[in-house]
């Protein structure tokens, strides 16, 4: 294998890592204020159609994102209400939103664009085109720092940039603020948070809020800047992917790029490689497409270290009264 | 017999024969649609250019999921329509359940095979299409390696794959031919991301002419090589206009004519194994006014002599679903 090989590889890693990092930290901070989220898929669906289909009338990638956030907005407020304000079932909620994305979103397309559930291409300004980074230039002439910095880290869409960036954010916010803490206190013991006089409902509605906000970044990444346009069901199983990647990091930011670089990287090789040859055994892509899964339940049934959920995850809160 | 037996008896008979004197023809679309700009849409254009020419009318129904395959079916014989065209090898099975239970109807399988006396089963020589676009592609490459990006790794697409990887090396024995599939699931036919990504990596492997036959996924390859700026290759229907100067061509499979055609010949049309093929229009190349300037004189005078030989049956393409096995690529 050569240089160039390894370096497509890892440019392919950046470029299928940042729909599952954006998903995973939308989880993150779901998971961390206590409400279980299986509606990350769903949100990324509903954001990656109406980022395409209003890109595709307006013209502009930037009201794309808009709409497309919003739309996983309003998901993410149905998932509060049932959640949160209803005390329902936080696992059915999920369930329930991705159905209703799978289903709206090629309803919807059907009836606007007249495709078969598709929208139109996207072209031009509708799109979010690859930036190349500054230093691009002068570095080109340095062995192996030149080309990994234009070919790995540079000339990715503006999102992909926003999607790491968002991991020191996530830490920072979660770690070294008030806000942060109170969220995970209130993942972890809501009656103590309530206790404190601040108000439960209000914290769980922020961080499902953030979430939809992830989500929908990331839906937008999907349709108009890997590819350029919605096609249905497009999310491909990448919020469960991303689900599977929360618990790896055992719900922290730092591990959460790890795990989404980690399972971005055999994605990219199984692209490339449809049947890996190590030599004493040929692994088929199947099976790495797999792995993302399996080294989960490795983790989970505590092979390796131990994988504890935030303790008030799943369940809605009831103040006492009386 | 009482009175009321006599005249329920005088409506059904009534009935009957008038289902039997109004039989119109139905079409059965399988899932992902009547507006795919693919497979199903092809049959829909072929039954309304019937409509069109003929003044007559015609029942369509849409499936939305696996469970409707034969309730379906079933429901489109019972209202009386004949013949009844259904789309998708994935229906061999609903045919082979539904077929006998209705002797009188005759149905039209396209993409499979059931061997009933009740049954014409349409088969496309996908390979011979994909040989004249495989020629097309290793005479626009420059670097001698191509790409096929195909769907769900099943018989059928390695019958592209495989008729197409025998033109390649027909025009240049030595090119280098890169095939990969989306997954072994059917979500594969809907993933133009991954489908992007693949051909992403088979461009910074050199291909510089990627031929997707892949449904929805194909979207994305379409696009990823529209923006490496090298050329790829529809299927089905026409995807030339997609991307005008960057879509070398598209490898045509007429189920619209397929349609039409039993469309025209009513509930007496010849059961039967019938292949469509080069030389009865059933597959082709696709040339227009979006791929002229890419296609040189010397290209198609090329192509053109390989298709003519191919009707004539002095070159002969090998068909991977006959022994799965391929001369020209391994899987």
């Amino acid at each position: 294998m050569d240089v160039a090989a390894i370096l497509s590889i890892l440019e392919g890693t950046i470029r299928l890592s940042t729909p599952l990092l954006l998903a995973c930290l939308a989880g993150l901070f779901s998971e961390r204020a206590g409400v279980f989220d299986i509606g990350l898929e769903g949100k990324m669906l509903i954001a990656a159609f109406f980022s395409a289909a209003v890109a595709a009338l307006a013209g502009s990638a930037w009201v794309g994102l808009a709409a497309g956030v919003a739309a996983a907005l309003v998901l993410a407020v149905i998932h509060g209400l049932a959640s949160i304000t209803f005390r329902g079932n936080q696992l059915i909620a999920g369930v329930a939103i991705n159905f209703l994305a799978a289903g709206l979103t090629v309803l919807v397309a059907e009836n606007w664009f007249r495709l078969g559930g598709r929208t139109p291409s996207l072209s031009g300004e509708a799109r979010f085109q690859g930036l190349t980074l500054p230093l691009t230039e002068t570095l080109a002439g340095v062995p192996l720092l030149g080309p990994f910095w234009g070919t790995v880290i540079s000339g990715h869409a503006l999102l992909a940039y926003l999607a790491f960036l968002a991991v020191p954010a996530t830490w920072w916010i979660l770690y070294r603020t008030r806000f942060g803490l109170r969220l995970r206190a209130v993942g972890e013991n809501p009656a103590a948070v309530d206790t404190a006089g601040i108000s439960v409902v209000a914290l769980r509605y922020a961080a499902v809020m953030i979430c939809g906000l992830l989500c929908g970044l990331a839906g937008v990444y999907l349709a108009t800047a890997l590819s350029a346009g919605f096609v249905k069901d497009m999310s491909g199983g990448r919020g469960f992917i991303a689900l599977a990647a929360l618990i790896f990091a055992k719900w922290r930011p730092w591990s959460a790029m790890g795990a989404t670089l980690l399972f971005g990287f055999l994605q990219s090789v199984a692209t490339r490689f449809p049947r890996l040859d190590l030599g004493i055994v040929v692994v088929p892509a199947q099976f790495i497409d797999a792995l993302p899964y399996l080294l989960t339940v490795v983790i989970l049934a505590g092979f390796v270290g131990k994988a504890i959920p935030p303790r008030a995850g799943g369940t809605a809160y009831v103040k006492e009264h009386g | 017999m009482t009175l009321l037996q006599k005249i329920l008896g005088a409506a059904a008979a009534c009935a009957l024969s008038a289902g039997a004197a109004l039989a119109n023809p139905g079409l059965v679309i399988d899932m992902g649609g009547k507006f795919d700009k693919s497979f199903n849409e092809a049959a829909w254009n072929g039954a309304e250019r019937w409509k069109r020419e003929t003044g007559g009318s015609y029942r369509d129904i849409e499936m939305q999921d696996e469970a409707q395959r034969e309730q379906f079916v079933r429901r489109m014989a019972e209202a009386g329509s004949n013949p009844i065209v259904v789309l998708g090898f994935q229906n061999m099975a609903t045919l082979e359940v539904v077929a006998p239970d209705y002797p009188e109807t005759t149905f039209a399988l396209i993409d499979g095979v059931v061997d009933l006396p009740n049954v014409r089963s349409i088969i496309f020589a996908e390979h011979e299409g994909s040989y004249l676009v495989g020629m097309l592609a290793a005479l626009a490459s420059k670097t001698g390696t191509v790409g096929f990006v195909g769907g769900m790794d099943v018989p059928l697409i390695r019958k592209f794959a495989c008729g197409y990887a025998q033109g390649v090396k027909a025009v240049n024995p030595d090119a280098r031919i890169i095939a990969n599939f989306t997954g072994s699931t059917p979500a594969a036919w809907n993933d133009p991301v991954r489908g992007g990504e693949i051909a992403k990596s088979q461009i910074s492997q050199g291909a510089d002419v990627v031929y997707a036959a892949a449904g929805g996924t194909g979207i994305g390859v379409l696009q990823a090589a529209a923006d490496a700026g090298v050329y790829s290759i529809g299927v089905d229907s026409n995807q030339n206009h997609l991307h005008p100067g960057s879509v070398l061509t598209s490898m045509l499979k007429r189920v619209d004519n397929a349609t039409y055609e039993v469309f025209m010949a009513g509930p007496a049309v010849e059961t039967g194994i019938v292949v469509m093929g080069l030389a009865n229009g059933g597959v082709d190349y696709a040339l227009d006014e979006h791929n002229a300037a890419l296609i040189s004189a010397e290209m198609q005078a090329a192509v053109d002599a390989a298709k003519a030989e191919i009707i004539a049956g002095t070159r002969m393409v090998h068909d991977y679903m006959s022994d799965d096995t391929c001369p020209a690529l391994t899987f």
